[in-house]
């Protein structure tokens, strides 16, 4: 057994960090957060580094580096709430073309992914219902794609999306559609971290390409769990700078003479954001270990990595304006951004709510068998 | 112990009724929070307007003297009141801190004059108010205050600079406390004054919030004169009128703010879940079950603080526990009630979710609640130190002049 990230990995963290603190800094999310358009310039700077590619097999063009690797640069994009569609196109767009897609497909799309020329993201919600085979109203009649997706998360600078969406047999299918096309209406909506662009998205007879590798829900959980472990790596990297920013501020701010961050009230809330993230850590390790290895595990793993990573940046992110007092509530302190992030990432892929149900689900199924 | 209405009281409960029904519009199925929030402008002209109506019915300060134009009721009536006005949409009370905390500070300090001169105003909504106590420097710790008050003739001059200070850009008149001798220690050199917000040498920023509205504001002071006639309180003992004003602020909180209980219920009622109507969920049904005896539990705790009080009894440090279980009742609910909507639960827009999206919006105004009027950390201290009599936190700072404390 070895829990840890190799030499390698440390050495693209350090790096990952050094380019992010300096190309994305919290000012940079702060503007998009205030309606700056979308920072192609910053997506560029990213894509030259490689990242999106990272673990796209390289005869697709990228690098053929491990999930494990992609974790790395989750976390450290997540400690500076990075204000790009990185989770969108580079893990759901991009494994559900990898994971669903056939051959000629792959070799099409995936390089202008790997290159971040092209921009993917993943349509699924419909609605304030969770997502299931049940739920999906919108229809592939073979060609094209009929119905309203809400929200989607990135539409805003996506040249595509993966739909899930029903066949005329009722099958769940994924499908690759444009969104710069005149049969895609995409109307903007607010959303609580608006560094992250937010819409409603109609498809009206909008034409569309069956990914026709695989279909299924089941190919869609699949994704989402892999995606669930790297989103967990993103949710552990801003928790932890939470955490980083309560203590700095609990050393130099006073109160009755004394620094904040000696009284056991604040030094309890502090150790417990710790606890929190430690325990949230180690499961996304299993998890990045059980994406990259351990298919038969995956389901077990991310929903506990996702779980564990939501309870511990909530906490982390509200704890640490609490750290802050007043300032903390205003918008020119960064605390904001983390807990915004928190929040949208808490329902991005499925309420901690539905991973406990699926959990226990599994659970339960793997003993029966 | 009768928790029944005694027959005046359910006759005042009829009234506060029939006044409602005939002036404001029920919360529904659609709607719990009223269409224009605190943070906007067109808020102010319609919250003034209906202080003018409740005034009018005679509904505002119901506990005060009958010439104050108060009832001179028992504080129980003002439960009655708040209860009843919670089924309704109403704007944000803009005249909360004046009524709840400026004006009683001036019942206790002031002269009849000049009680005669501002409480009336304020009932009307005529007169806003803000509280001055916050520093940057100062905070939990409010008595480190560093604006300074100098006595030149028959007036104060005040340097310095206050900031939280909500709704100050929209005030007429402030609760001030200053630092009148620093060579004292730091309780003891302080001077209360009550001055008009709109004195030459004021200058007033708001600060935005993370909610993106702006309720809250830095205030600086470049020599503002206040008469020594605003003075409350003699020189030196600023920080027993400040005192007395927080104990009003703890009697202030009233019932907690959206969303609630009955929001979240209300939003439960109308959401499927996979497995059918969300309030047949028994996880939903255990959380409900829990916020429930949570807002019933402050509730009646509330009933009993108003008891003591009608019995002439202080209100005591006990009331610290409703602000720490409403406020952080409020943030969890908030969250639950989104992630309830799933992935539209990061959504804003109020077009787009049950009830206007109240809990979305809440999240981002909750973490201000446990932090604004007294932090929960420095709350529990106060129920631990003062309720239960364990030992204070060592204070390092308490006896030393305040000009040597910056120095060390
Ligand atoms: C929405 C809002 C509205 C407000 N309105 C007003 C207003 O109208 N007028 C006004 O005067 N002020 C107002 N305030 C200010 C408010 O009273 C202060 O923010 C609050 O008292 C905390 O002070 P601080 O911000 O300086 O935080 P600090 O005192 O610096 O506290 C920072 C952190 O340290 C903790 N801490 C500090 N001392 C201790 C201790 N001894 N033991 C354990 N933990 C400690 C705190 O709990 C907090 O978590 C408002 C604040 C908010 C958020």
């Amino acid at each position: 057994m070895n829990f840890d990230f190799s030499d390698e990995q440390q050495e693209l963290r350090s790096q990952a960090r050094r380019f992010l603190e300096k190309h994305c800094t919290p000012a940079k999310v702060n503007a998009r957060l205030d309606g700056a358009p979308f920072d192609r310039t910053l997506w560029q700077a990213i894509a030259d580094m490689g990242w999106m590619g990272t673990a796209i097999p390289e005869e697709y063009g990228g690098l053929g580096l491990s999930y494990i690797d992609l974790c790395v640069i989750a976390e450290e994009l997540g400690r500076c709430v990075a204000p790009v569609p990185f989770s969108s196109s580079a893990y759901l767009a991009t494994n559900a073309i990898l994971q669903a897609a056939d051959e000629r497909q792959k070799t099409a799309w995936l390089p202008g992914l790997a290159d971040g020329s092209v921009i993917g993201t993943f349509a699924l919600s419909e609605g304030t219902a969770a997502p299931s085979a049940k739920t999906i109203g919108t229809t592939f009649d073979g060609k094209t794609l009929s119905g309203t997706k809400l929200p989607v998360i990135d539409a805003d600078c996506a040249d595509f999306a993966i739909v899930v969406a029903r066949d005329s047999q009722g099958r769940i299918v994924l499908c690759r559609a444009d969104l710069r096309q005149p049969a895609v209406a995409i109307e903007a909506v607010d959303s609580v971290d608006d560094s992250r662009g937010h819409a409603k998205v109609t498809f009206n007879r909008a034409p569309a390409e069956l990914l026709a590798g695989q279909t299924g829900w089941s190919v869609i959980e699949t994704l989402i769990d892999g995606a669930a472990v790297l989103v967990s790596f993103e949710q552990i990297g801003g928790a932890q700078r939470s955490l980083e920013m309560a203590r700095d501020y609990s050393l130099q701010r006073r109160s009755f003479g004394r620094q904040i961050g000696s009284y056991q009230a604040i030094k309890h809330k502090l150790a417990d954001m710790w606890i929190a993230i430690e325990t949230a850590r180690s499961n996304a390790y299993y998890g990045a270990w059980a994406l990259q290895n351990g298919p038969a595990e995956l389901p077990v793993a991310a929903a506990a990595a996702r779980i564990s990573a939501c309870e511990a940046y909530w906490f982390a992110s509200k704890e640490n304006i609490q750290t802050h007092g007043g300032v903390g509530f205003t918008w020119e302190f960064d605390c904001h951004l983390y807990y915004r992030r928190a929040a949208l990432l808490a329902v991005m892929l499925g309420s901690p709510r539905i991973w406990k149900d699926r959990l226990i689900q599994t659970l339960e199924q793997r003993n029966a068998a | 112990m009768d928790f029944s209405d005694t027959p005046e009281e359910a006759a005042f409960r009829a009234e506060v009724r029939a006044f409602l029904e005939a002036n404001a519009e029920p919360k529904s199925e659609t709607r719990t929070v009223y269409p224009v929030s605190y943070g906007s402008l067109d808020m102010l002209p319609l919250a003034r307007e209906w202080q003018r109506k409740k005034a009018e019915a005679g509904l505002v300060g119901l506990s005060w003297p009958k010439q104050y134009g108060g009832r001179a009721l028992p504080q129980i009536y003002q439960v009655i009141f708040d209860q009843e006005q919670s089924n309704y949409l109403v704007p944000h009370s803009v005249f909360d801190i004046g009524l709840g905390m400026c004006i009683p500070t001036m019942m206790t300090f002031a002269t009849e004059e000049q009680k005669t001169r501002f409480v009336g105003p304020a009932v009307r909504g005529e007169e806003i108010w803000c509280q001055l106590f916050s520093e940057p420097a100062a905070g939990s710790d409010v008595a480190a205050l560093q604006t300074r008050s100098v006595k030149d003739g028959d007036d104060w001059v005040i340097n310095g600079q206050k900031i939280w200070t909500s709704g100050a850009h929209f005030s007429d008149w402030g609760v001030l406390v200053t630092r009148s001798d620093p060579s004292l220690p730091k309780h003891k050199g302080l001077t209360f004054f009550f001055l008009n917000m709109k004195s030459p040498g004021i200058t007033i920023k708001p600060i935005r919030q993370i909610s993106d509205s702006s309720n809250f504001n830095e205030v600086f002071f470049t020599d503002v004169r206040i008469p020594d006639a605003q003075r409350l309180g003699a020189v030196g003992d600023g920080w027993k009128v400040a005192v007395a004003t927080l104990m009003n602020e703890r009697l202030a909180v009233g019932e907690s703010r959206e969303p609630n209980f009955a929001d979240l219920f209300r939003l439960c009622r109308q959401l499927e879940l996979e497995d059918g109507p969300a309030l047949r969920n028994a996880l939903i049904r255990d959380k409900l079950a829990d916020w429930y005896v949570q807002q019933q539990g402050m509730r009646f705790t509330r009933f009993r603080t108003m008891t003591a009080l009608s019995r002439g009894q202080t209100p005591g440090p006990e009331s610290s526990m409703l602000k720490i279980v409403n406020a952080n009742k409020r943030q969890a609910i908030a969250r639950f009630g989104s992630e309830l909507l799933e992935m539209t639960g990061s959504l804003v827009d109020p077009g787009l979710s049950p009830l206007k999206a109240v809990m979305q919006q809440a999240l981002l105004d909750a973490p201000g609640t446990r932090i604004g009027g007294g932090t929960e950390e420095i709350l529990r201290t106060v129920i631990a130190e003062r309720v239960l009599g364990m030992p204070a936190e060592i204070r390092v700072d308490k006896d030393i002049p305040f000009k040597d404390l910056a120095k060390q």
